[in-house]
Parts: C-alpha cells; structure tokens; sequence
C-alpha cells in the first residue's frame, strides 16, 4: 500500500501533462491516476440482493449511490443495467464472468444487504472480470437503518481505494454555510451534510450572520465565525451536541478566518485592532495567546501544513494579496506566489503537497493549485466569482463556492478535480458557500 | 442586549430608507431628506428635526464611499465627516458605531479586514476631529452587506462604504 502510494506521488509530481489512465491488461486489475485521467474504468454494480423483505428498498438504494459515487469521482463509468446479461441473484453464487466481460464491465461489484428492521447489514464483493478474480476480500458493514447511505459510501470508498491504490473520500462530510434571500438581505445558517449534499442538518439558526465553518481534523468541532454579539468572533462548536461557545471575545476587536491545527489544540485566526489586521494563535484549552504577524498590512486566511509546522497565509503587505508561508510559530514570511493578479485564502492540502488558493485576475476569479513553493501553477476553474477552495481528504478533489453574477445571484458548492476536470455541482436545498469538507470517517 | 436591540432597530430603518433612496447620491453621501416626504413642520425626532438621527442620516449624510481596496477619505468624504463631527458634538448624547463595506470583488475574510480598514479611517479622522474616542466604534460586515445588488460598478461604487450608525445614549 504504502509503496502503491510513493509510486503514484511519484507519477503525479512528474506527469503534469500525460493522459492517460494506465489499465493493467494483465495482472491486477488498477487505475493509475495521472494528472490528465481521460478514459475512466468501466464497471457494474447490479442491485445488491435483498436477504431479507425489508431490505429489498435499501439494496436498490445502496447500489446507487455506490454508483452515483464511483461514476461521480469521474474515474469510473457504469455500465448500464439494461445491458446486464447475468443477474445476481444471490451473494454466494459463483460470477458468471464471461456474461460481465461481454459487456467490457472491467470491475464487477456485488453486494447483499440483510435488515431485521432497525439493524442493517451490507456485505460486498470487488471482482476483477478480465482476471477472474475476487480483488481483495468480501467485507461487510453493520449499521442502522438511517446510516444506509454510509455503509454505501464506505463500499464505494473500498472500491475505489482497491482499484485506485488511494484512499477514497466519500464516507465524508462538509460543514457549509447554507445561504436563502436575496443579496442584500441574505441569511446565512451553518449546516454540515454528506459529501454529496445528502442529509443536511442545520447547526445554527438564522439571526445571526455566521461565516467561514472549519472542520477539525477529526471532525467533532468546528470554528467560525459569528456576529451574534454584534462584532464577528471566533466560536467553536462541538458537532455533537452543537453546543457553541466564543473562543476570542476580546472588546471592541474583530476575529475571523480562524483555522485549527493539525493537533486540534490550537486555533489560528486574525484579530484587527485598528485597520490592521494580523495572525494570531491561540491555544483552545487555555485561551493563552500568540501573536504570529505584526506588519501593517492585512493578514488573514492562515492554514497549518499537514504537519503542523508551517502557515500558509495571504497578505496585502506588497501591495496586493499574495500567499506567504512562516513557521507556525511566527516569524519570517517567504512569498510564494508571484503570477499575474491577486492569490487569497490558501489551503494546504492533506497531503503537504501542494496549497490551492483562490485567484483573481483580469476581473475573474479562479480556484488553483500550485506547490508549497508556488511552482507549477495550475487555474482549475474561472468564473464570475469562485472562492474558498477545500481539500477532499484524500487530497484529489478539491469543492468550493461559485457565486453567479447580478442582482439575482446565489452562491452553490462545487468539486473540481485538482486535474481541473470532472466539475460539478452539489446539489444542497438553499444556496451554499464556504465548504470545509472533514475528514474520511 | 439593550443597545443591541436599539441598534438593531436603527438599522433596520436605515436598510428600508437606504433602499427606497438608493440613487439619490450627492457629494458621495446619500441624501435621504427629499424623498422621505417630510416637507412639513418641525416634527421632533423626524428628519427635520436637527437634533435627530434621522437628520443626521438623511441632511448629514450617514456615509462616506471608497475607491477600490482603498480606505483612504477623499476630499467629498472628509467634507461629509465634518458635518458628522458637528453633529456629534452637538449631540453629546449619542454614540455611533461605523460600519465598513466592501463589494464584493473580494474573498470573504480579505473584504472583512478591508471594510474594517475603512471604518477604522472615519472613526480616526472622527476622533482626530475632536469626537471623543469613547463614543465610537467600528464593525466591518466586508461583502456580507451589501445595499445594492447588481454586479457591476454602479452598485459597487455604493457598497464600499463606511456608514455611521447613531445610537443612543450608552457610553460604552
């Protein structure tokens, strides 16, 4: 596994432009991702079989959206039922191969589901049709009825993990805030759903105006940023019990943009006194705190490296905004980015690889992703307006929000792959912006 | 919570006379006065009284507007901010809190500290002016408030805006 992963950070460092998805024809069945995937891998999922009445709904169900997340990672292409020649009728029975290589479906997914009304059970299978061979070993997953569309994603994320050699993302959720009314009335809810936009749940009311969620990294606390008490500041939020509480409620001073550490036991986040604007830290437990930049500029959106060591932050200081990074405990900045136009709200990725940013330029806006020491840039998307990119946790997608233009304008969330293909909506009940997607649960 | 409701319900009657009077622009402030349709007598607390915040808002001029990611007063400004500094020390009993806008050409959390950057300069020139510090405050809302809503120059000219809200009578 690890040496699969080395080989595929190798790949990707090297082929910024080689399309290609590379098929084994012998050996193994496996998708190589390259920067430039352009034939995604066929594959079928039939129903799952129902082993019980009750769970004859939820069988349908789950192989959907075990299709709806390969299809939708855009590394895989279904195979369409109609033309299905073999029908799984039950777990145990051997494949039939040839029926499922005569429709080119290179990877075969079987799975059944068993419900005694409360409790489900899924267990699934990967086959690799063109070997003949089961691809890993049957697992299964226990849960409650309402968690089905998890035990989905968590076959879909197996899936593309044994196929891909990478680990998957969709058993994943994103804190949003969830947006309705018009632009110069607009208000602004904190909500958290599945990475597809399926079960949202709103974690605050809408009175006061709330901004920029951050999930920690293991996803049980968020920081944002509210105006409940008049002035923006920091808060956190215990997921669980969506119990909040301000966390920088110094008088008469501004705090936003906050961000945890990799350790979730300290927050960073900017703090303007005046018309200055800089970084500070803060350690949640004690509330003891530590100024990380002191220029006359403004400094603001700091991210931690994976690691912990470094922040990455934007700063008018030369004039415009551009990306720096310092130690994460202050000090020196280098700048990073230097191309045409204004960089904003950088994001490490969760691999330390790379940083994605919000640009503009020439009076559009754009999602990028360029190194840690801002080569190889690449523009993902361009719009009217896009902001706020997030790392999928596996670090390959990347979602944000595009606010469309004019007096009827509404914000959504999007996910590009950090190739800059595969764009897509999420579908979320009202308008939606700054995503922080969490981690793989 | 008292202030805060008083404040909110200041603001709430700013947004709806902001929006019926959105263009009526003069020398970079709104003047609100002409189409409120008080062309009667001197109605205490109503825009034709002087002592008003209504009067401070519509004849004073409640705001002051900025070039693009600048925060610095142009001449039109200052000249608004002077009548505001009268007003204030006329009327010693109320405090103001200065609101700081951007439009929305802007990330969310820059826009935040632009618009404070913006308030922050009227509240200084305010206090340089002679209003005392203890009276003011500032709150930026960046690209989260905007009074106008298309999206080209017009309205943006009118979003990046610092407006001072006249609030009663708590020191704070």
């Amino acid at each position: 596994m690890k040496q699969v992963l080395a080989s595929l950070l190798a790949v990707l460092l090297m082929a910024v432009s080689a399309p290609s998805v590379l098929l084994a024809q012998s050996g193994p069945l496996r998708i190589e991702i390259t920067e430039g995937v352009i034939e995604p891998l066929p594959y079928a999922v039939p129903d799952f079989v129902a082993e019980s009445a009750a769970a004859r709904d939820m069988a349908q169900r789950i192989a959907r959206v075990v299709a709806d997340d390969l299809t939708g990672s855009g590394l895989f292409r279904e195979v369409p039922r109609e033309a299905h020649i073999s029908q799984i009728t039950s777990f145990g029975s051997p494949v039939q191969f040839a029926d499922w290589k005569a429709i080119n479906a290179q990877a075969l997914i079987t799975g059944a589901v068993s419900s005694d009304g409360n409790r489900v059970v899924v267990k699934f299978r990967v086959w690799d049709v063109f070997a003949g061979t089961e691809l890993g070993q049957g697992m299964q997953f226990a849960g409650t009825a309402d968690g089905w569309r998890r035990m989905a994603h968590k076959v879909a994320d197996q899936v593309y993990s044994r196929i891909t050699g990478e680990s998957g993302y969709f058993d994943s959720r994103v804190v949003f805030v969830s947006e309705s009314g018009p632009k110069d009335q607009r208000a602004k809810r904190l909500a958290v759903m599945d990475y597809d936009g399926a079960n949202v749940q709103y974690l605050t009311g809408g009175n006061a105006l709330v901004l920029a969620p951050r999930f920690s990294e293991d996803g049980q606390r968020v920081l944002y940023t509210s105006y409940e008490t008049g002035m923006p500041r920091v808060h956190v939020l215990e997921v669980g019990t969506v119990q909040s509480r301000i966390i920088q409620g110094q008088d008469g001073v501004m705090s936003f943009a906050p961000r945890f550490a990799p350790n979730g036991q300290t927050v960073v986040y900017s703090l303007t006194q005046g018309s200055n604007t800089d970084i500070w830290a803060m350690d949640i437990a004690s509330g003891g705190v530590r100024q990380l930049t002191s220029a006359p500029s403004i400094e603001t959106a700091p991210s931690y490296s994976p690691d912990g060591s470094q922040i990455v932050f934007e700063s008018d200081r030369s004039g415009t905004q551009q990306l720096y990074v310092m130690p994460a405990s202050g000090g020196e900045a280098r700048r990073i980015s230097f191309g045409q136009g204004r960089y904003s709200t950088p994001v490490w990725s969760p691999r330390g690889d790379m940083i994605a940013f919000t640009k503009q330029n020439a009076g559009r806006f754009h999602i990028g992703v360029m190194r840690t020491d801002g080569s190889e840039e690449r523009l993902l998307t361009a719009s009217f307006l896009d902001e706020g990119p997030t790392w999928a946790p596996n670090g390959r997608v990347i979602m944000f929000a595009r606010e469309t233009q004019g007096a009827q304008g509404s914000s959504s969330l999007y996910t590009v792959d950090i190739s800059g293909r595969n764009l897509k909506r999420v579908r979320t009940p009202e308008g939606a912006s700054d995503p922080s997607w969490g981690p793989l649960q | 919570m008292r202030l805060s409701a008083k404040l909110t319900m200041l603001m709430a009657g700013l947004a709806v006379s902001a929006c019926t009077n959105a263009n009526r622009f003069d020398n970079g402030a709104v003047d609100l006065n002409a189409a409120t349709g008080n062309a009667g007598g001197f109605v205490a607390g109503s825009a034709s009284d002087p002592s008003s915040p209504a009067y401070f808002q519509q004849t004073i001029g409640d705001r002051v507007l900025f070039a693009v990611d600048q925060s610095s007063l142009s001449p039109t400004a200052r000249a608004t901010l002077d009548g505001q500094v009268q007003w204030l020390l006329t009327n010693a009993d109320y405090n103001a809190v200065i609101e700081g806008h951007a439009d929305e050409q802007g990330t969310r959390a820059y826009n935040l500290a632009l618009g404070a950057r913006r308030a922050n300069a009227v509240m200084e020139y305010l206090i340089a002016q002679g209003v005392p510090a203890n009276r003011l405050r500032f709150v930026s809302y960046g690209k989260e408030r905007p009074i106008e809503i298309c999206s080209d120059e017009s309205c943006y000219a009118k979003n990046r805006r610092a407006v001072t809200i006249i609030s009663a009578g708590v020191t704070g």
